[in-house]
């Protein structure tokens, strides 16, 4: 847009769909914030009123929020280093020229399309269940106790799930960077004498830094708000072993229907990403300079 | 030490046979520039002397030693690509210290090695700087630097210079000829560029469909095409061809002048015709000339003529520089 008449047209033309998302982002902030102050509890109607920051200050002295905040790091970290390890590894098998490799691409991609919620189901159903699922089979065909996943191990549990979800999306990113690498830095190093593990090391994995990035910075937004795989499986429980903040600010709006509580801990939430995303865009913006 | 040998070499992608059997020898410390139209097979030959094809068959001779089934990186020649192949993450100085660094050669000899190739090609001021950060020219010492300190036993060169610009084209050619009196180490250069090979090279491979036309050194091929193909591809502006008449009384099918072998006047000549274009160059002039029964053909002259279109010219060719060829296009 090069002359100031384009430029301010474009202005006016941009100006319905920016206010619209602008009133769409601020209102629901507005009306959290503002519960967030009040004493609101859907058990008590008509009873609301002024409290100051004694919502903020139950929310952050409740023993669930420390456990939450520590499972929710877990989980977005857990499924973090699975996915990009796991990506980059599946990446570069189907990288490799082999028969069949346009269906197994597909395969490798389908989890991504399978709802949140079904996909929880089927691994709390048929994979994790102690009595009918596959694992338990397994343990119980080689002579060990089968495991009760979601009640030993809640919180592996939801990471292996979520990270299932979203290894296809790390595998489907990776490998598009992987084959804009230049065939002929690859043979060069080949001829300087690397061998597959030097080129992968020197060659192929700085030519996917930022690819990484990427692929971090979008999950860590997502994975930040994991919450149907949750509810489906463990409801956060036992106790809160497997209770992130998403899932605690849901059970105290909807199972204490402390609506003012749930918004402070919204709020609490709010900031938390907000340093997270410093903190990754910061990391990124030095990737993503050079 | 570095004298190349192939023996019945073939290639194959899958049922396109690239190139069907060729033998030849390359000696110690010669430059051989691989020629011809896109397509013919010379990138793939290099890169079967490179290993980074395998053949099809036939047998690879490096310094005596069958190399046919050895890795590239123990063959120990060094590779300049076309598009440089740089490592966009490293510096300079790691680009050219990688092999080194692969070879697991200890940090202080790295160090003397990279800096001695930096100085021999200008480099030093910049190797802290980034690929992404120089110049066409620079990222081309680059890759030659990284090909250097392996001290290796032949360098390959795949087009180097053919994403530079004109000027540009010229500077490095020289430059690779100056390295090539300095190292004295076997050279193989591919290009299509019929001017880089005249230039270059002491032996000239022509290359056609997967097959040697001719070899020999630039003015060899220049004087004495064996075909015409070779005829045509050495040498510039190209050498004009007639068929007919005028071929058949010279006793063969077809004959081959080039441009600079004819004889410009405006009164009396040979062949007469009329001047479609003229080229002005400075310090010569090309005249493209609708010559009466033979068509199209280019003729030199000084670069003063003040000949323009649609002159009337007659063309005078020097019989003693005149090629005959028969109907299958051998010299006679």
């Amino acid at each position: 847009m090069a002359t100031l008449h384009t430029r301010t047209s474009a202005r006016y033309m941009m100006a319905p769909a920016v206010l619209l998302l602008l009133a769409w982002m601020l209102i629901p902030l507005g009306m959290t914030l503002y519960f967030s102050f009040l004493r609101y509890n859907l058990l008590m109607p008509g009873m609301e009123e002024w409290t100051g920051f004694l919502n903020y200050k139950y929310f952050l002295t409740d023993p669930a929020f420390d456990d939450a905040l520590i499972n929710t790091l877990l989980l977005v970290g857990g499924t973090l280093l699975i996915t990009v390890i796991g990506g980059t590894l599946l990446a570069l098998m189907l990288d490799q020229p082999f028969f069949g490799r346009g269906i197994v691409r597909l395969m490798v991609i389908a989890p991504f399309f399978v709802m949140p919620t079904v996909s929880a189901l089927v691994w709390k159903n048929m994979l994790m269940h102690p009595v009918y699922g596959l694992f338990a089979w397994l343990a119980k065909s080689v002579g060990l106790p089968p495991v009760d996943w979601l009640a030993q191990v809640p919180l592996l549990s939801v990471i292996m799930i979520v990270s299932w979800q979203w290894l296809p999306f790390a595998t489907l990113i990776l490998l598009t960077a992987m084959q804009s690498l230049d065939e002929e830095q690859k043979e060069a190093a080949e001829m300087d004498g690397a061998g597959a593990i030097s080129r992968f090391i020197y060659i192929v994995v700085p030519h996917l830094a930022r690819a990484i990035t990427v692929v971090i910075l979008i999950e860590t937004i997502f994975l930040l708000s994991v919450f149907a795989e949750i509810l489906v499986t463990t409801n956060g429980g036992p106790g809160t072993q497997s209770t992130n903040i998403t899932y605690l600010v849901y059970s105290l709006a909807l199972l204490q229907f402390d609506v003012g509580g749930a918004s402070a801990g919204g709020i609490v939430a709010v900031i938390l990403a907000n340093i997270v995303a410093i903190f990754l865009i910061r990391m990124i913006g030095k990737n993503l300079d050079r | 030490m570095g004298n190349i040998r192939l023996e019945n070499v073939k290639k194959a992608f899958g049922d396109a046979i690239v190139i069907p059997d060729l033998d030849l020898e390359i000696e110690n410390g010669e430059f051989v520039v691989f020629v011809g139209p896109s397509g013919c097979g010379k990138s793939t030959l290099l890169r079967l002397i490179a290993g980074l094809e395998d053949v099809t068959g036939g047998k690879i001779w490096i310094n005596g030693r069958d190399a046919t089934g050895e890795a590239p990186a123990s063959r120990g020649l060094a590779m300049v690509f076309q598009t440089y192949a740089l490592y966009p993450h490293m510096s300079v100085y790691k680009n050219i210290a990688f092999p080194l660094k692969m070879a697991g050669m200890d940090k202080k000899a790295i160090d003397d090695k990279v800096r001695g190739a930096a100085e021999t090609l200008n480099l030093t001021d910049f190797l802290h700087r980034r690929p992404g950060q120089l110049s066409g020219g620079q990222r081309q010492r680059v890759a030659i630097g990284r090909a250097i300190v392996r001290e290796p036993k032949a360098f390959l060169f795949d087009e180097p210079l053919s994403n530079l610009d004109a000027a540009l084209r010229v500077a490095m050619r020289l430059e690779i000829s100056e390295l090539h009196h300095q190292l004295k180490t076997t050279m193989i250069y591919v290009t299509h560029d019929q001017v880089e090979a005249m230039t270059m090279a002491d032996k000239i491979v022509v290359l056609r469909a997967g097959i040697i036309e001719q070899v020999g050194s630039p003015l060899d091929l220049y004087r004495s095409p064996r075909n015409r193909f070779v005829a045509g591809f050495i040498g510039s502006p190209k050498m004009n061809f007639v068929e007919g008449d005028k071929a058949a009384k010279r006793d063969a099918y077809a004959i081959g002048i080039r441009p600079e072998h004819m004889t410009l006047s405006t009164d009396d000549g040979q062949w007469p015709g009329t001047v479609r274009v003229s080229e002005h160059l400075g310090s010569d002039t090309f005249l493209h000339v609708d010559v009466e029964g033979a068509g199209m053909m280019t003729v030199r002259s000084d670069g003063d003529v003040p000949i323009d279109h649609g002159v009337r010219v007659f063309l005078t060719p020097d019989e003693a520089k005149l090629h005959r060829f028969d109907a299958d296009g051998k010299a006679l």
